[in-house]
């Protein structure tokens, strides 16, 4: 295959499997951001996935589909909400409480509803997000350079992929302009000025998880009904843990997040092509060397090397008013 | 007066489980003055304060504003009473603006651009009003610790606050901070705010309050005008008896040096350097006290006299033998005791009980267990014995250290590092955060361990207790003992030289 095309290629399937990640990342971004670690985005994402394809098939309706995605993405936010603010529990107990629940119901309710081994069915044409073509693809593809990034990365992706890239600039556009964000920022760095102020911390913070909730609706719905045409047992495969080292790695700022998730997506996208070929000079690498990445720069950055990652100060604590 | 008051509380009451925190309690405070509420830790003044900003609801018991009775269910309906608080611990984000934390909840609009550019005329006109200049776009981690105090000031007045509540604002300034608080104060009275200022501190009472009421354990006991009463007379009512407020003590009689600091140069973790140079010596039967300005270095000296922190350079010597490079554990077996500066970040471990906490440190001793098991019956044994001792209150050495109060956590670490008789004795800030009652018996101990021939050495940010305890006060200022002087030198002496003005 000619260099071009090769990269051509890598670079529409980063775009691919940058898309849940991103989604994820950005919600994960609303939650950590108000002080409340979201271990919990891998189930949220894998629970919406698997509503998202039951609503689309027997509805044969993807916004439907996705509508589902959201509304169960958004009840497990509230149960982390319950658990961790109104209760004051452990966030990152309570996250990964989640994410068993996740793993574990989507298969057996699959299991018991449509028989197939915890999938679900098959689904086609208008109960899945297809591609769509944006005009001037086909005339523009013999364009050289140009051309092909236009018409095989650019166009032809789904609407919840542009949808996730018009995510990034409203997500910035909340926290660093409107009255939310301020207030959001706030919470996660201390709570007690929130408080003071006579904003209730509960109910902000309870807003967070919601539109976390709303967010890893989208991701889900992606893997199940966009990307792929039915939900599969452990279809999130640990991206809402990426998601999360992207967040890391992007310093909880929104416009990084993409960044971060466009390179893990990359370094996914580059492993799968590495499958089995050799590198010159090395021979084959084994592709987990590709799929440990993600983890080892965030490592990487944690430990210092790499500016200093600041998390929201108020992180991981439940808020109670000191007396 | 025909006027009324701007704030009354008739009959408050509050309990928190068992712990009754406000008794009946009843307050006036005239409007266009500066009100002081002093007491001792833990007499309910904090608490009373939650009630009026709307943190906790009263059992029982009216808070009247302006003649009004009003309920106050949270901070919303405080601000909206014109109720404005700074907290003693600041509410700020300390990665926004000034700006943001001042429109924080205050916004004026869903889009902060909008109401940003009224945000700063009314700044600007607050700062030209009462002197609080301070730049909107600094971040507030970038601001000196006054500077924050300000913002907090401002925030209240922002949200047009007529009561402005302080609760213990000079614990973290500097001398020089605290008098320009007190300035603003007074500009704040001078033009017909009401100012209510919190406080455990007698000098500041009789500085700048027009009234003062004192509480003790949960009740009101008593309210002067400032210019009627003394110094004498609030501690006494603070603490219901007797109180000496200064440390009576002999002349010293300096013996032998014990501990010798040479040419010792310490740096940060940041690898800034925070001691630079200094050397002095502490003779047996003498406390030598380090006066200045948190940060100039005193903390990182104690530590790395303590053996936490390594030095750069220099040495330092106990009885002639180096030290410099010994663990903490070694130097306890030398005889240095240390009772560190902040008692929960490397004195207690606050989740211990109280007879785990007595022997922290000590506890390889084999007189509390042998083959690395515990003797735990020997332990608890000897903390009844020093909780009888320093009177140590709740005498329970299985209660938890966290809900023992301030004064009493700093008896413990106290009586841990003075009950092994050191020959040499490091203390920072003895007193920090605790009550009057304990201040007298911790000072008289530090004293007698100075007769009893050892040697001390004492940092302190409270320039009246170097004064009052010490026999030689060096002040450091900037990594560096700029001077020394008699425990006679004045005040206004030392307060320049810990500016870094004269030596």
């Amino acid at each position: 295959m000619e260099f071009y095309e090769i990269i051509i290629s890598i670079l529409g399937s980063t775009i691919r499997l940058s898309i849940p990640l991103l989604f994820t990342a950005l919600a994960g971004l609303f939650t950590e951001r108000a002080g409340v670690f979201d271990i919990g985005l891998e189930g949220k994402m894998l629970a919406a996935a698997f509503a998202s394809a039951c609503v689309a098939y027997l509805t044969g309706n993807a916004w439907l589909g996705l509508l589902g995605g959201i509304a169960v993405s958004i009840l497990f936010s509230l149960i982390h909400g319950f658990a961790s603010i109104t209760n004051r529990g452990n966030q990152i107990v309570s996250g990964v409480a989640l994410n068993f629940v996740a793993a574990g119901l989507t298969v057996v309710l699959g299991q018991a509803w449509f028989g197939q081994g915890g999938r679900t069915p098959q689904i086609s044409g208008e109960a899945r997000f297809s591609p769509i073509t944006l005009p001037f693809a086909d005339a523009m593809r013999d364009v050289p350079f140009i051309g092909p990034l236009y018409a095989n990365v650019i166009s032809g992706n789904n609407i919840l992929t542009y949808l996730a890239f018009l995510a990034v600039p409203i997500t910035w556009w909340v926290l660093f302009r409107t009255r939310f964000g301020l207030r959001l920022r706030a919470v996660g760095e201390n709570p007690g000025a929130v408080d003071t102020a006579g904003i209730s911390v509960t109910w902000l913070r309870y807003r967070a998880v919601i539109v976390a909730g709303f967010l890893c609706g989208f991701s889900g719905a992606y893997l199940s009904i966009a990307q792929s045409a039915a939900f599969i047992k452990d279809m999130s495969a640990g991206k809402g843990y990426i998601a999360l080292a992207a967040l890391i790695f992007a310093k909880w700022k929104p416009v990084p997040v993409m960044f971060a998730c466009l390179l893990f997506g990359f370094l996914d996208a580059f492993a799968n092509f590495m499958q089995g070929k050799a590198v010159p000079g090395i021979g084959e690498v084994p592709v987990q060397i590709f799929q440990a990445l993600p983890y080892i720069l965030t490592c990487i950055l944690l430990a210092g090397f790499i500016g200093v990652a600041r998390p929201p100060k108020a992180g991981g604590v439940p808020y109670t008013k000191e007396r | 007066m025909s006027q009324h008051p701007a704030i009354e509380l008739v009959g408050i009451d509050k309990s928190f489980g068992a712990v009754h925190a406000n008794k009946n309690i009843n307050l006036k405070v005239e409007k266009g003055t500066i009100h002081g509420i002093i007491g001792e830790n833990g007499a309910g003044k904090s608490t009373l304060m939650s009630i009026i900003y709307g943190f906790y609801q009263a059992d029982r018991g009216e808070i009247r504003i302006d003649g009004k009775p009003l309920t106050i269910r949270d901070s919303q309906a405080a601000i909206a009473a014109g109720i404005g608080m700074v907290h003693q611990h600041f509410m700020l984000v300390e990665n926004f603006t000034v700006l943001e934390n001042i429109m924080l909840g205050a916004e004026g609009g869903q889009l902060l651009a909008r109401g940003a550019s009224g945000a700063r005329r009314e700044l600007k006109r607050l700062e030209t009003d009462y002197g609080l200049d301070v730049d909107p776009d600094a971040l507030i981690e970038d601001l000196p610790v006054g500077k924050q105090q300000r913002v907090e000031i401002l925030k209240a007045l922002y949200r047009s606050a007529d009561i402005l509540i302080l609760d213990e604002p000079t614990g973290v300034l500097t001398p020089a901070e605290a008098d320009h608080l007190f300035k603003v104060l007074k500009v704040l009275r001078d033009q017909g705010k009401t100012v209510i200022l919190i406080t455990h501190k007698l000098r500041e009472i009789m500085a700048i309050t027009d009234e003062v009421s004192v509480m003790r354990r949960g009740e009101m006991v008593a309210t002067r005008k400032t210019a009627d009463t003394t110094v004498e007379e609030l501690a006494e009512l603070m603490v219901g008896r007797r109180v000496l407020l200064r440390v009576e003590k002999g002349e010293a009689k300096p013996g032998e040096v014990r501990l010798s600091v040479k040419n010792l140069t310490v740096k940060d973790s940041r690898g800034v350097t925070m001691v630079d140079n200094v050397s002095f010596d502490v003779r047996e039967g003498e406390i030598v006290g380090i006066a200045g300005v948190a940060g100039n270095g005193q903390s990182e000296l104690l530590e790395a006299i303590a053996g936490i922190r390594k030095p750069a350079a220099g040495e330092i010597l106990l009885d002639g033998q180096p030290i410099a490079n010994a663990d903490p554990a070694r130097l306890r077996a030398l005889g240095l005791a240390h009772i560190p500066e902040d008692r929960h970040h490397m004195g207690l471990v606050l989740k211990f009980s109280e007879y785990e906490n007595a022997v922290l440190g000590y506890h390889r001793d084999s007189r509390y267990g042998q083959a690395g098991f515990l003797d735990l019956k020997a332990m608890q044994a000897e903390a009844v014995e020093k909780i009888a001792k320093y009177d140590i209150r709740p005498p329970n050495p299985l209660l938890k250290t966290a809900n023992f109060s301030g004064g009493n956590q700093q008896k413990i670490v106290v009586a841990r590092e003075i009950e092994r008789d050191p020959r040499a004795l490091i203390i920072g800030q003895p007193t920090r955060g605790v009550d009057i009652g304990a201040i007298e018996f911790i000072h008289r101990r530090i004293v007698d361990m100075r007769d009893a021939g050892k040697a001390v050495l004492l940092v302190s940010v409270e320039l009246d207790e170097i004064r009052s305890l010490s026999d030689r006060i060096l002040v450091m200022f900037a990594g560096k003992v700029v001077g020394e002087k008699t425990a006679d030198a004045g005040e206004q002496t030392l307060g320049l030289m810990m500016a870094g003005i004269a030596a």
